[in-house]
């Protein structure tokens, strides 16, 4: 009896254990076991990331449909690259979508927004969004209202 | 090992552990200094001493849990310091050693501990085990305490169950140290018998050791007294009480003076009074 | 002045005696092949006095740590109007660093000590002595499982006590404070990396389990066999794993989180 309900506490002890990092994993840190056939990847390239990073969200139309996976410097355009993959269950995004890089909220996190254009052709695993808006610069911004242009 | 297989056979060899000029210190203090013990097969052996002369310390060496600085200890033929840890631990299931505090398990019941090692060491079926147990139980007169954990034993029951499970794997050799100490006259009287009961009945060699003079003489067939790293005297108590030197003598007759000093060493008594601070 | 080299020495000398004689006993504990028949018992046991017994602690202390964060994170944030990073404040802060510490701590508060003081009790009362002698080693049967037990619980306690943790943030923040609680968890989510984060550290925590059961065993085995010495030795393993654990944390900060 006394092995037993110490056998049964241990398991429950093992459990509690194993819930608990199910809940940091999948809650926490948003971690899907969606694996790299569910989803396809497009670049883009941005003048100015203005604190986009890798793991931000892309979303369109304030729906989530997938996230940065990898972001790097143009060499040759001396632009920044960003990929993204995106669920393979939206796969109607037109090749001139526009991709814009936005802020939730005054100073919250930056992400991608994407906006459909007109054309008859979708996006594919490794093709390039062209159309791009890089992240609105509050210096800038302030910048430009204080000389007055 | 063939050489130690041929002694181990020779069943005319009488003496069942033989130690041979062993010596051995701790930090600076030489406790042994080249001592020879013979501890004859199948017989009750006291080793005797003052106080502080490593009596203990020479059951340690003989469970070979120490290891002597020279000289060899060897036991049923085999020379247990030069055994590696797999057969010393193999030569140990032979040896039961009683320890002064009982040592048992405090976290079990007294029938777990006392089949601690039967479960340990065979591979018998549970209602054996409890047989078993019950039997050696019955032999301590403690069959009826089987439930209780060691905290509600008296000093003389853990004794008496240590010895239950000392006995438990039928060993060859037991080791008691200091059985007698701190135990009423009743628990005493008790363990005595047993000591020398179950070394007949069992067929063992027992060797203990004590300053109890006149329980420990009572039962032994052999007894040694060390004093001051040595081996002072060696032999039947009969022989040792007739024969000893005198300090052999002030100690089996516990008088207050005599070759060992009632004084610790110090200057003179009336130059050290007067001369102050 | 020599007498202050020779004390430098001296004392040199010992420390690596003492380092020594530890990693020694850990490799005569640990190397073999483990009996798993006889050993899973023994270690379902220390499981439950180590891990189990220490789980209302971890419990208590994580959901009271995690309310404080947010208590706290919220008036800093709500100054900069972006209180809905709350979540990521609190995640953080949780994950990376206070889990794995501060349940190394209590862990060496709760059940080092205890492990301490039952082996030097064991020790002083000539239990590992009568092992020995009856022919089995007190390093495999009574230390063995001790270690692995705290290697097993101290990374689970550390998860057990994030988790609570970030529920107690919640609790404060979106229930009590309004902060909303889809941003709350959406701002989590994109600034914790499971690899990065949750698992650097559940690697922390496993280094100090590893370290803070190595201590308190060591230090119970080591002990002086009367009761003053297991005094001694149990106060002892609180410090220096508690030492330990805050210099290691460094450490393993520096290696995992300086590169960005």
């Amino acid at each position: 009896m006394y092995n037993r309900s110490i056998e049964l506490m241990v398991g429950l002890f093992i459990a509690i254990g194993i819930a608990a990092l199910a809940v940091l994993a999948f809650q926490v840190s948003g971690l899907s076991l969606k694996s790299g056939s569910d989803t396809y990847k497009v670049y883009a390239q941005f003048d100015d990331l203005g604190g986009l990073t890798a793991r931000g969200k892309v979303s369109m139309a304030g729906v989530t449909i997938g996230k940065v996976s990898n972001i790097e410097l143009d060499k040759e355009s001396y632009t920044a690259l960003v990929e993204m993959e995106l669920y393979s269950s939206v796969d109607n995004l037109t090749t001139d979508s526009i991709a814009a890089i936005q802020t939730a909220g005054l100073l919250g996190e930056k992400y991608i927004s994407i906006n459909v254009g007109a054309d008859e052709e979708y996006l594919a695993e490794g093709d390039t969004i062209f159309d791009t808006q890089s992240a609105l610069n509050i210096e800038k911004l302030i910048g430009s209202f204080a000389s007055g242009k | 090992m063939a050489s130690d297989n041929s002694i181990s056979n020779n069943s005319t060899s009488n003496n069942y552990v033989e130690i041979r000029g062993m010596s051995f210190s701790r930090g600076d203090r030489l406790i042994f200094n080249d001592i020879d013990v013979d501890i004859p097969r199948g017989k009750v052996t006291s080793i005797m001493g003052p106080s502080g002369t490593g009596k203990t310390t020479l059951l340690r060496l003989i469970g070979g849990q120490l290891k002597p600085m020279n000289g060899s200890i060897t036991v049923d033929g085999q020379n247990i310091s030069s055994l590696r840890r797999k057969q010393l631990y193999a030569a140990r299931e032979r040896m039961g050693m009683l320890f002064q505090s009982g040592a048992l398990f405090s976290d079990i019941n007294v029938f777990e501990n006392v089949a601690f090692p039967l479960r340990v060491h065979t591979k018998l079926p549970e209602d054996m085990i409890r047989d078993i147990v019950l039997m050696k139980l019955q032999a301590v007169g403690l069959r009826g305490a089987r439930d209780l954990m060691p905290s509600e034993l008296s000093g003389g029951m853990t004794r008496r169950v240590a010895l239950a499970r000392t006995i438990a794997l039928g060993p060859d050799l037991v080791l008691y140290d200091e059985p007698f100490a701190g135990q009423d006259p009743i628990a005493m009287g008790m363990l005595v018998q047993l000591i020398r009961l179950l070394n007949d009945a069992l067929g063992m060699t027992s060797v203990l050791v004590s300053h109890d003079v006149s329980e420990a003489l009572s039962i032994s067939d052999h007894v040694c007294i060390i004093a001051d790293g040595k081996i002072i005297g060696q032999g039947s108590p009969k022989y040792l009480k007739e024969q000893g030197t005198p300090l052999v003598k002030q100690f089996l007759q516990g008088l207050p003076d005599g070759p060992v000093p009632f004084h610790y060493p110090a200057t003179d008594y009336k130059t050290d009074l007067l001369t102050g601070n | 002045m020599l007498g202050y080299f020779r004390k430098l020495g001296a004392s040199t000398m010992h420390s690596l005696s003492v380092l020594g004689r530890s990693g020694l006993f850990l490799w005569n504990s640990l190397v073999g092949i483990p009996d798993l028949r006889n050993g899973m018992p023994l270690l379902i046991k220390q499981l439950y006095s180590v891990g189990v017994l220490s789980l209302v602690i971890i419990v208590v202390s994580g959901l009271f740590i995690g309310m404080v964060l947010g208590l706290q994170g919220y008036n800093i944030l709500v100054d900069y109007g972006s209180e809905q990073a709350i979540g990521q404040m609190v995640a953080l802060t949780l994950v990376r660093e206070l889990g794995p510490v501060v349940t190394g701590l209590l862990f060496a508060g709760r059940a080092g000590s205890a492990l301490t003081a039952e082996i030097g009790l064991m020790k002083a009362t000539e239990q590992l002595s009568s092992m020995e002698m009856m022919g089995v080693d007190p390093l495999r049967r009574i230390i063995a499982p001790r270690l692995w037990a705290g290697f097993i619980s101290m990374p689970i306690l550390a998860i057990i006590f994030s988790a609570v943790g970030i529920w107690g943030g919640m609790l404060v923040g979106v229930d009590w404070l309004g902060v909303y609680e889809g941003s709350f968890w959406a701002n989590m989510q994109s600034s914790v990396s499971f690899e990065k984060d949750i698992l650097n550290g559940i690697i922390k925590s496993l280094v100090f389990g590893f370290v803070c059961t190595w201590i308190a065993v060591f230090q119970g085995y080591d002990s002086t066999p009367t009761s003053e010495g297991i005094s001694i030795a149990t106060t002892k393993t609180v410090v220096y794993s508690s030492l330990a654990v805050l210099g290691l944390d460094f450490v393993l900060t520096a290696v995992m989180f300086a590169a960005f």
